[in-house]
C-alpha cells in the first residue's frame, strides 16, 4: 500500500468500517511508514479531542429559558391552528 | 491502533414512541424530545453560525418548526436526523443573512485538489490538551475549527462530535455519500494539521535525549508559518 492509498482509506479505517484484508494491508503499511502512522495517530487524537471538549455546551439555566421559549411557542402554535409556522 | 470508539446509540424505539405521542398532542412528549436533543443541536448550530445568539435562535426555531410540522414526519428516518436536517438549515439561513457578502451553502465550491493532504506530519506531545487549561483549550478547538469551510465544519461535527453515521450525516445535509466521505476525510486532515501547531511535541521533549536547538522540527515546516505556537 502506498501513502496515498492508505489516505484513501484513513477515514474508514478510523471509524473501523474496513474489510479485514484491506486494514492489514493498511497496518502493515504503518509498521513501517511513520510519518503515516503519525497522520493517523495525530489525526485519530484530533477527533477523540473534539469528541470530548465540551465545546459549546448549553449551560443549565439558559437550556430552561430556552425550553420554556420553546413549549411556549408551541401552546401559541397549537391554539392559532397549523399555518403559523 | 485502531478505530475510534462509536458513541452509544440511544434505542430508536423509545424515541419513536415519543415522536407518536407528541403526534397525538402529548406536548410533555414533545417536552421531552426537546430535552434530549437541545444540546445537540445548540452545538451544532453554534458550529455552523459561530454566533452564541443565532445558535440560541436556531434551537427555538428549529424545535418549533419540528413541533409545527411533526404531523409530516414520516417516521423513515430517525427523528434526530430529521430535527438535524431542519436545524442545520436554519443555522445556514442566519450564516447567509450575517455574511450576505459570501454565498453560504454546503455544496460550495470545494477544491477537490490535494488542498488538505498533509503537508506537516510533525508528532504530537504524548497528551497534548493536558498542556492547557480547559478555556485556553476551548479557545483553541473553537478557534481551529472556524477556520474550516462550512460545508466542512458541519460535516465533521455532526460525524465526529455528534456521532452520526455517514448515511444519516447525507440524509440530514442532502448531500451524497461519497460526498460526505470525502469532506470528512479533508475535514479531519485540516483540523489535525491546524491543531498541530499547538500540540506539536517539542524537543526534549518524553525523555528524549539531545539538545535543544530551534528549528529542529522536520518533515517541511510549511504550514506553521504563522508562528501561531
Amino acid at each position: 500500500m502506498k501513502c496515498s492509498e492508505f489516505l484513501n482509506e484513513l477515514t474508514s479505517y478510523l471509524d473501523g468500517v474496513l474489510d479485514e484484508k484491506t486494514k492489514s494491508e493498511l497496518e502493515n503499511h504503518l509498521s513501517w511508514c511513520h510519518n503515516c502512522y503519525v497522520v493517523c495517530d495525530t489525526t485519530k487524537k484530533t477527533i477523540e479531542i473534539y469528541r470530548d471538549s465540551q465545546l459549546y455546551e448549553l449551560p443549565e439555566d439558559l437550556r430552561s429559558r430556552l425550553r420554556s421559549a420553546i413549549m411556549t411557542k408551541c401552546q401559541q402554535h397549537k391554539k392559532r391552528g397549523p399555518q403559523s409556522v | 491502533m485502531g478505530a475510534i470508539q462509536n458513541k452509544l446509540e440511544e434505542p430508536v424505539s423509545e424515541e419513536l414512541a415519543l415522536v407518536r405521542a407528541a403526534k397525538k398532542g402529548d406536548d410533555s412528549a414533545f417536552e421531552e424530545l426537546v430535552r434530549r436533543y437541545d444540546r445537540n443541536v445548540f452545538r451544532i448550530a453554534q458550529h455552523i453560525t459561530q454566533n452564541r445568539e443565532d445558535a440560541e435562535d436556531v434551537v427555538q426555531e428549529a424545535f418549533l418548526k419540528a413541533y409545527g410540522n411533526l404531523a409530516k414526519f414520516q417516521e423513515q428516518s430517525k427523528f434526530y436526523t430529521w430535527l438535524v436536517r431542519i436545524a442545520v438549515n436554519e443555522a445556514l439561513m442566519k450564516l447567509r443573512r450575517r455574511k450576505p457578502e459570501r454565498t453560504v451553502s454546503l455544496d460550495e465550491d470545494i477544491k477537490t485538489e490535494d488542498d488538505s493532504l498533509p503537508r506537516e506530519i510533525a508528532d504530537w506531545s504524548p497528551n497534548p490538551e493536558q498542556q492547557y487549561t480547559q478555556a485556553e483549550l476551548r479557545e483553541i478547538l473553537s478557534k481551529t475549527i472556524q477556520g474550516l469551510p462550512p460545508g466542512f465544519r458541519t460535516v465533521f461535527v455532526l460525524r465526529d462530535v455528534e456521532g452520526l453515521s455517514t448515511e444519516e450525516t447525507a440524509a440530514a445535509l442532502e448531500l451524497s455519500i461519497p460526498a460526505v466521505k470525502s469532506r470528512l476525510l479533508r475535514a479531519r486532515l485540516q483540523l489535525r494539521e491546524r491543531l498541530g501547531r499547538y500540540f506539536q511535541r517539542r524537543d526534549g521533549e518524553n525523555g528524549k535525549t539531545g539538545n535543544t536547538r530551534n528549528g529542529d522540527v522536520k518533515n517541511g515546516d510549511v504550514a506553521s508559518g504563522d508562528g501561531n505556537q
